[in-house]
């Protein structure tokens, strides 16, 4: 096959390209150039978006010996994730841009520029396996390594996507990453994991906020609201600064009356209240999806897991397909949960689809 | 995407840099086992020496300078640098109200970047003269520029000719302007050395910017010919070995390399244009036939005074430039976007927004540049893969 291997600098994806050279395809590198100035973006060499990176993703390919290039996405990057990160953070939510950017850009931008090239896959250094199922279908299951698996943040792929991608680590562990990588020569080898956000420089998340949202963020400031006593507890700087769940930062003077932590229950953009309260009024037994992806066949009702953050925990759970939203029962309580991250589902092993959260149901209010 | 290697490249891209011509490898090499430093006193260094001073004055004949003209250094970036900075320097130390540089808007980075930075850390007023459609200088809006106040202008700096699109600038008309009111004129003239016929003394210029490896020469090595009338300060201190202008040790080798080129291409220049603006018209012509919504960027293909021989910038609408150069690469055939690239970042080249471009525009183009090795297979090579090629980049667009 003739496989564009998406190099990111990093160990994982030049690990990928490697075995899929190895594996007998014609690869090509490419590096994604996501901003229009990479200076902005995180500095030293710790994942994507640097010179440094784009450096790194080149000798690997040397080492490798394919050919290399830069891809400009940096226009694409900023309309359909930062842009979309923004916007969610002003509503409220709490956006996953490593989901919108695998969707919009990895393995929708540039992988219908590949195949429109000639190509026949992108590869990737995700942590999934790719298998066909007795049906045909392009089935996608959870890694090896269950520490590094990755299968959330690819859980908006669709059949067509996952016919067109390669995942060559999904077998792996990290730890033989890292010992192929040295092995094999690659600079990169112990260069390492990313973590932030890779267009949040310095990961201050709350403060890139307040300085890109400027004007359209939905307010400057307002109360911290005690959920029981509708008592003011504070004062904030915006709400885009809060997340769903969110205990630390919320710099209360006086604990709760019984000397329980509070948390993050409730985010209103328009009135810029926050409202907090003890944990198990975090507990959610239901939840909307909207925007629903489907990896293979769709289901009508399925009993099965769902995960609800990035390396957040499995829930079992019932899916109930309405429309073009789902329906999520959780047969045990599930805490911290963000509207506009995505409930990814699971059979097993296997990625049935996922979907944004829209609305969660709570087990006790107040 | 072709799975078989190439079996032979297709190497045009001259203008990014050009195979050495056998002399000025056989000069470079038998200098590279010697030893000497032209600076020293014993023998080996007199050799050493007389090695530079006969490269210079091979030089001199062959651009019509003086020898004492020539000024060596590391290659085009350094003497672009030297000649706008330096001159700027000593024309404000002479009169401190001559702040203002002008230069054009198609400039060469090597140029752009220095006068920037001749405005952000000099104070200078940097002022970018716009081209026209074909990125040729408006002689008027430099003659306006001028004469608003003519005591003001520190320096004006005007390639010969432009590395992306190949358009000849009209330096005459440039230093007839400045010589009325004694302005210093630079021109990069990178590109045109061995291309075009470049005559430093007839030009009235007071300082020409060349370099080894676009001429057959070396890398690394290139000169500043400068008049001696004009003060020019250091930007490079140390030995003072070429004039105390510019300082490190001379680099015989190269020197003796890059002299033995310049030599061949002056001589050769004629007739190098004459066969390669023949082949770069055959392309031009038989690539729109395949592709017949492609256009030429910059001047017409005649007369042929207005453009270098061997360029050929071309926009191909509905594709990337980017996409266009990666299978063409793929079948072996080596050209440019003629973008400049920070960590391999393209971005829009700012010659074509110069010349009216939106963003699109300057971003389907590619730059076939020809030179002393290309040949008519070559250009077969290149019609025969660019309508499969525009095909496939506009499928990836859609």
């Amino acid at each position: 096959m003739r496989v564009l291997a998406a190099m990111s600098g990093g160990v994982d994806s030049a690990v990928a390209a490697a075995r899929a050279a190895e594996a007998g395809h014609d690869v090509t590198g490419i590096h994604l150039a996501l901003s229009r100035n990479p200076q902005s973006y995180r500095s030293g060499a710790r994942g994507c978006c640097t010179i440094e990176d784009s450096n790194d993703a080149r000798r690997a390919a040397d080492v490798i010996g394919i050919p290399f290039y830069v891809w400009d996405l940096s226009e694409r990057f900023h309309e359909d994730v930062v842009e979309d990160f923004l916007a969610e953070y002003a509503a409220g939510r709490t956006p996953n841009p490593c989901l919108r950017c695998n969707e919009k850009i990895k393995f929708a931008a540039v992988l219908d520029r590949a195949l429109g090239l000639g190509f026949d896959a992108v590869a990737t250094g995700h942590y999934a396996r790719l298998v066909t199922g007795a049906d045909g279908l392009v089935e996608m299951h959870r890694a090896v390594d269950q520490g590094k698996d990755q299968s959330y943040v690819l859980g908006v792929l669709d059949q067509d996507q996952l016919r067109h991608s390669l995942f060559p680590l999904g077998g792996s562990t990290k730890d033989d990453v890292r010992r192929e990588a040295a092995a094999r020569g690659l600079l990169v080898a112990a260069k390492p994991d990313s973590h932030d956000i890779c267009f949040v420089a310095d990961g201050d998340n709350a403060g890139w906020l307040r300085e890109k949202l400027g004007d359209r963020a939905p307010n400057h400031g307002g109360a911290i609201v005690d959920d029981d006593t509708g008592e003011v507890l504070g004062r904030h700087e915006g709400t885009y600064g809060f997340t769903i769940g969110q205990r630390k930062g919320l710099r209360l003077g006086r604990p709760a009356a019984d000397g329980s932590p509070r948390f993050v229950l409730d985010i209103e953009p328009v009135s810029g209240t926050v409202t907090v309260g003890p944990r198990e009024r975090l507990a959610v037994h239901r939840l909307r999806g909207t925007r629903p992806r489907w990896c293979g066949s769709i289901p009508d009702r399925l009993a099965g897991t769902v995960q609800l953050r990035a390396h957040g925990e499995e829930h079992r759970a019932v899916l109930t397909r309405d429309g073009d939203q789902v329906d999520i029962e959780l047969l045990e309580p599930a805490y911290g949960i963000a509207p506009g991250q995505a409930a990814v589902v699971y059979d097993g092993s296997r990625v049935v689809g996922s979907a944004t959260i829209a609305a969660t149901d709570r087990v006790a209010a107040r | 995407m072709t799975a078989a290697a190439p079996s032979r490249t297709v190497y045009l891209d001259h203008a990014a840099t050009t195979p050495m011509v056998p002399a000025a490898l056989e000069a470079m090499t038998a200098h590279l086992r010697g030893v000497g430093n032209a600076s020293s006193l014993h023998a080996s260094g007199r050799h050493a020496r007389r090695v530079v001073e006969e490269s210079r004055e091979t030089i001199a004949q062959a651009l019509n300078c003086r020898p004492g003209e020539v000024v060596f250094t590391s290659g085009g970036t350094e003497a672009d640098n030297l000649a706008v900075k330096g001159i700027f320097w000593s024309r404000r130390d002479g009169d401190p109200r001559r702040i203002r540089v002008l230069t054009t808007a198609v400039e060469h980075h090597a140029v752009l970047d220095a006068v920037h930075w001749l405005g952000d850390a000099e104070e200078a007023e940097v002022e970018l003269l716009p081209v026209d459609d074909r990125a040729r200088l408006d002689v008027e809006a430099l003659r306006a520029t001028i004469e608003r106040d003519p005591g003001s202008v520190a320096v004006v700096s005007v390639m010969w000719a432009n590395n992306e699109v190949g358009t000849l600038q009209p330096i005459h008309d440039v230093v007839a302007l400045a010589a009325e009111h004694g302005i210093p004129v630079h021109t990069d003239a990178v590109q045109a050395v061995g291309h075009v016929p470049v005559d430093f003394a007839a030009s009235g210029v007071d300082a020409l910017t060349l370099t080894g490896h676009k001429l057959g020469g070396p890398y690394g090595v290139g000169a500043l010919v400068v008049r001696r009338e004009v003060s020019v300060q250091p930007l490079v201190h140390g030995g003072g070995q070429e004039r105390d202008i510019r300082s490190g040790t001379l680099d015989t080798p190269a020197i003796a390399g890059f002299a033995a080129a310049v030599e061949l291409a002056v001589k050769h220049q004629a007739e190098h244009a004459t066969r390669i603006g023949a082949l770069r018209d055959e392309l031009v012509r038989r690539v729109v036939e395949v592709v017949p919504d492609a256009h030429l960027h910059g001047a017409p293909l005649a007369p042929r005074t207005d453009r270098l021989p061997g360029n050929a910038h071309l926009g191909f609408p509905g594709c990337e430039g980017d996409s266009l150069l990666m299978l063409l690469d793929a079948r072996g055939i080596e050209c440019s976007t003629g973008s400049a690239c920070s960590a391999g970042v393209p971005q829009p080249s700012h010659v074509l927004l110069a010349m009216g471009c939106d963003a699109d525009q300057a971003r389907h183009s590619l730059r076939f540049s020809l030179g002393h090795t290309t040949t008519q297979a070559d250009v077969d090579a290149v019609v025969e893969a660019i309508g499969p090629v525009v095909e496939r980049a506009r499928a990836a667009r859609r």
